[in-house]
């Protein structure tokens, strides 16, 4: 009922309501004649293209270090896990700059290996963006799978890449399929990155549901295009929720030896092939925080002129206000916790709740749950931004100008993240512990109590760590909602720094995306930490 | 200051003419001509305001909708408050695009009583939505009239601001003189030099093409083809083109598509500090934005508004306007602060547009755009 109640009224009306007042103005029409154009067909395309293409590199990308994370000890792993998650909570704006200095300096700006404004440039950055998806929701099913039986694979002949393709891939499979879907709804809708990195040519369905409905005041074409956009999602979430219930392989609660220490090779391998996707370009980050402009504001172009030195005024300067913004930087960070635990919490409970009715509800209605909790995910933040505003304005739905309604966007798209993580987990638990306890005389709200909820636990707090960092650098939904100036959020008042010129703002505004990392990382360790106490256990 | 009013002039003349229309009008504004320190002047305004107050009596919250940009100091909403006992609530709506898009969209059943910040390029889409009701505000005397778009006072000018080309002046010098014209940017000898934004997505480039239709009449199409065969860069956003391209966010393009105030901004928040902007507006690329102010139509709060509106041209809100939104006040006595207009060229004589032209041509304009300078 929550979750349902939840979706409805957040995001199922409100979309609904957009849309149905866009067909009416004409929409429709535009829609049926959306196939006859070329340009749409090329946005289409290069939309499909670039998602798939961004979520396959983004798993090859990823499973190594899933199986590092899942699979091997060594110092520091939480932190990794940790440090992985931080890319989710950084504006576009801000990451689009950092690969363009980092294209430069690599050289990759001109010549045959030009990334700069090519489609090469998008994927990479997406590949940046979501490595952490694949990372964690993969690696923490992986984790929970037995390792006996590879180990009995091993014992009987199986080389490793053999143990895995027979015995690890078919189990894990359904939490690859789970984060592919996740990885390819972001890139799918990516807007900043297209914007940023694409250059001029580059648009996907997302940029021109844009386009159309600010920059051209056209409702009609922009409505029509979210048709499309969202037609599309629904039917990607169709093909993977069936992949993915296509075999959960049974869980059971293992008191594990822990696992083996990493070999240095593996562990070199990873971190530098990590190092390079994650490290480079929040190093460029950092570098910029920390430096100062050109001495004198003279030179500039060329590396060696533009050196002014390094500072830590950048990061005293984030307690005092600028003129520009309406609290000082470290006030909308504030702000910006506020609302992520809120939405954590809020994400938390609906995606709880909402699982456990994918996985142990009537199938009718897991399926719809299962459907439905995935779209905000795919929906465009026009969409659902505009459609908050036409549709919560009278009561009992008054919710329009309320400050809760940033935290109530975030956690919709936060919940699908809670549910990815925990349906296959939920799924993998061995009916036989369930039948067990309920032989034992156990009623089934003990069972839960008792068996899902702490093998779930793990589960729960990786999704609350991502809802949280999703909260945290959400821009899009956030900058259509109507605002009360204290309540400028962390990213908001980023771009408000990166509006004007001067080095003071950049490198303001770079030192605050640096402490967002950092609350970020912190964060999800924390949160994370409270989830380990559960029995799952096996790391240090 | 005096480098200001000699750069001023476009609208100095009519300041000029003002100085004794006010005078004679005999309104609490005619005394701001002669005093040049804020205090006693604020007072006396707000005075005026709260002469009004009490006779329309409106009490309460009146709900100002304005876009990211928009702030003052603190304080300023307060003299506000102070004068008419009625609090101002502030509501952000994303940039100029969104907030106008979204009013639109709520027309009728409006998010507040009144919007601040939709530009002439956005105008006459609001307008044809029937967005504002009509207010003719009595301080509008001391506006400039080139700055009053519509007869019929459906909204009102609070600020103006150019876009301009600016170059990075140290790049510039006996090999190459700093361009001076739109003609220049065309010209082979700026080869890979400029970059701009792309209209469809970005407010200053939408200005910036403005300025060249403005300029070239029909023949802007070719002016564009001209400037794709001599290399320019289009970014999707200013700040992309700023930070990214040009050389002042270590970029190597020395020309870019900014705004008059730039220059102010990077000596305000330099780092290390500055004596001089390391940027130059080329003051013939300008084209000029108007911020304007509007009662939503459908308001609770009509004579609130008003009073708001008001206080929108007062000269309390008027000089508070630039270090804060760097852009400049539309009334034509409020005193600039000297670190602002120390390093402001403004142009005589900007770019301009009838807003309904834009609104008709604007989507067939980018379209074309985007066949000649992407395709």
């Amino acid at each position: 009922m929550v979750p349902a109640a939840f979706l409805g009224v957040f995001f199922l009306y409100p979309v609904g309501s957009i849309l149905v007042r866009g067909l009416g103005a004409d929409g429709l029409n535009r829609l049926v004649e959306l196939p006859g154009r070329s340009s749409f067909r090329s946005v289409a395309w290069f939309t499909l293209w670039q998602a798939v293409a961004s979520t396959v590199l983004t798993v090859v990308v990823a499973l190594p270090g899933a199986h590092l994370l899942a699979r091997r000890r060594f110092r520091g792993r939480s932190l990794l896990r940790a440090a992985a998650t931080v890319p989710f909570v950084l504006p576009t704006v801000v990451v689009g700059g950092a690969f363009l200095a980092l294209f430069e300096r690599l050289g990759l700006a001109d010549g045959p290996l030009r990334l700069t404004r090519t489609a090469g440039a998008i994927l990479a950055a997406h590949v940046f963006f979501n490595v952490a998806v694949v990372l964690r929701t993969v690696g923490t099913f992986w984790e929970g799978l037995d390792p006996r039986a590879v180990e009995q694979a091993r014992v009987l002949g199986a080389s490793p890449v053999q143990a895995f393709r027979w015995v690890t891939w078919p189990r894990l499979w359904p939490a690859v399929a789970a984060a592919s879907s996740i990885v390819f709804l972001f890139c799918f809708t990516s807007f900043g990155v297209v914007l940023v990195l694409g250059g001029p040519t580059r648009a996907t369905l997302e940029t021109e549901v844009w386009r159309h409905a600010v920059f051209r005041g056209d409702l009609a074409s922009a409505t029509a295009l979210a048709v499309v956009q969202l037609a599309a999602v629904v039917a990607m979430v169709v093909v993977t929720n069936r992949l993915q219930r296509r075999r959960a392989v049974a869980q059971r609660v293992v008191r594990r030896m822990p696992p083996p220490r990493a070999s240095r090779r593996l562990l070199a391998g990873n971190l530098a092939l990590l190092g390079v996707v994650l490290g480079l370009p929040i190093g460029v980050l950092v570098e910029r925080s920390l430096t100062r402009g050109p001495a004198g504001g003279r030179g500039g172009g060329q590396w060696g002129d533009r050196w002014g030195g390094w500072t830590l005024d950048h990061y005293g300067a984030l307690a005092d206000r600028v003129n520009l913004l309406p609290v000082s930087a470290l006030g909308a960070l504030r702000n910006s916790l506020v609302f992520a635990v809120v939405a954590a919490g809020l994400a938390v409970v609906v995606g709880g709740l909402a699982s456990v009715v994918v996985v142990h509800g009537r199938r009718a209605v897991a399926r719809a749950f299962d459907l439905g909790m995935m779209l905000p995910l795919g929906a465009s933040a026009v969409t659902v931004g505009f459609g908050m505003l036409i549709a919560l304005d009278e009561p009992p739905l008054d919710f329009r100008s309320s400050r809760w309604l940033v935290p109530v966007a975030h956690a919709l798209i936060g919940v699908p993240f809670v549910m990815r993580i925990v349906v296959p987990t939920l799924r993998g638990i061995d009916v036989r512990l369930r039948e067990a306890a309920a032989t034992l005389g156990a009623t089934p709200a003990r069972v839960r109590r008792e068996i899902d909820l702490p093998i779930a636990a793990r589960a729960l707090s990786v999704g609350a760590g991502f809802s949280f960092a999703v909260s945290l650098g959400e821009f899009g939904a956030t900058s259509f909602l109507p605002r009360h100036p204290d309540q400028l959020t962390a990213p908001l008042a980023l771009f408000r720094l990166l509006s004007q010129p001067g080095h003071a703002l950049r490198g303001q505004a770079m030192a605050l995306a640096v402490v967002l990392m950092l609350a970020t990382a912190l964060s999800v360790l924390v949160i994370e930490g409270w989830g380990r106490r559960g029995t799952v256990r096996g790391d240090l | 200051m005096l480098r200001f009013r000699s750069v001023y002039s476009g609208v100095g003349l009519t300041a000029a003419l003002l100085v004794g229309a006010t005078s004679c009008g005999g309104d609490g504004a005619s005394t701001t001509v002669s005093t040049s320190s804020g205090g006693p002047v604020v007072t006396e305004e707000l005075a005026a305001i709260e002469a009004s107050a009490t006779t329309a009596a409106p009490t309460g919250l009146v709900t100002l909708i304005t876009h990211d940009s928009f702030w003052v100091s603190e304080g300023t909403l307060a003299a506000f408050t102070e004068a008419t006992g009625i609090e101002v609530v502030l509501q952000m709506a994303g940039d100029t695009g969104q907030m106008v898009s979204s009013a639109i969209l709520t027309v009728g059943d409006p998010l507040g009583d009144v919007m601040f910040g939709i530009d002439n390029t956005f105008l006459q889409r609001a307008l044809d939505a029937d967005l504002f009701e009509a207010y003719e505000s009595s301080a509008l005397s001391g506006v400039p009239d080139e700055l009053q778009l519509d007869a019929s006072h459906r909204v009102t000018p609070v600020d103006f601001g150019d876009v301009c080309v600016n170059y990075w002046i140290d790049r510039f010098g006996d090999d190459l003189a700093a361009p001076t014209s739109l003609d220049d940017l065309a010209d082979p000898a700026y080869a890979d030099l400029l970059v701009v934004q792309n209209p469809e997505t970005s407010s200053p480039g939408l200005a910036f093409l403005l300025a060249t239709i403005a300029e070239y009449g029909d023949g802007w199409e070719d002016y564009w083809a001209a400037l794709r065969d001599n290399g320019v860069v289009v970014t999707a956003g200013w700040e992309d083109a700023y930070y990214g391209e040009f050389v002042s966010g270590g970029g190597d393009r020395p020309i870019v598509v900014s705004y008059a105030s730039s220059p102010p901004a990077e000596v305000i928040y330099a780092d290390p500090p500055v004596d001089t902007p390391p940027t130059g507006v080329v003051t013939g690329t300008c084209f000029r934005q108007i911020e304007f102010a509007g009662i939503l139509a459908g308001t609770d709060h009509r004579a609130a508004a008003e009073l708001l509106v008001d206080f929108l041209l007062s000269p309390t809100f008027q000089e508070d306007i630039p270090l804060n939104m760097f852009v400049f006040p539309v009334l034509a006595t409020a005193e600039l602060p000297p670190t602002f207009v120390d390093f402001v060229e403004l142009a005589d004589d900007p770019h301009v547009l009838d807003p309904a032209d834009i609104e008709a041509h604007r989507n067939d304009w980018s379209e074309r755009w985007t066949e000649i300078v992407l395709r």
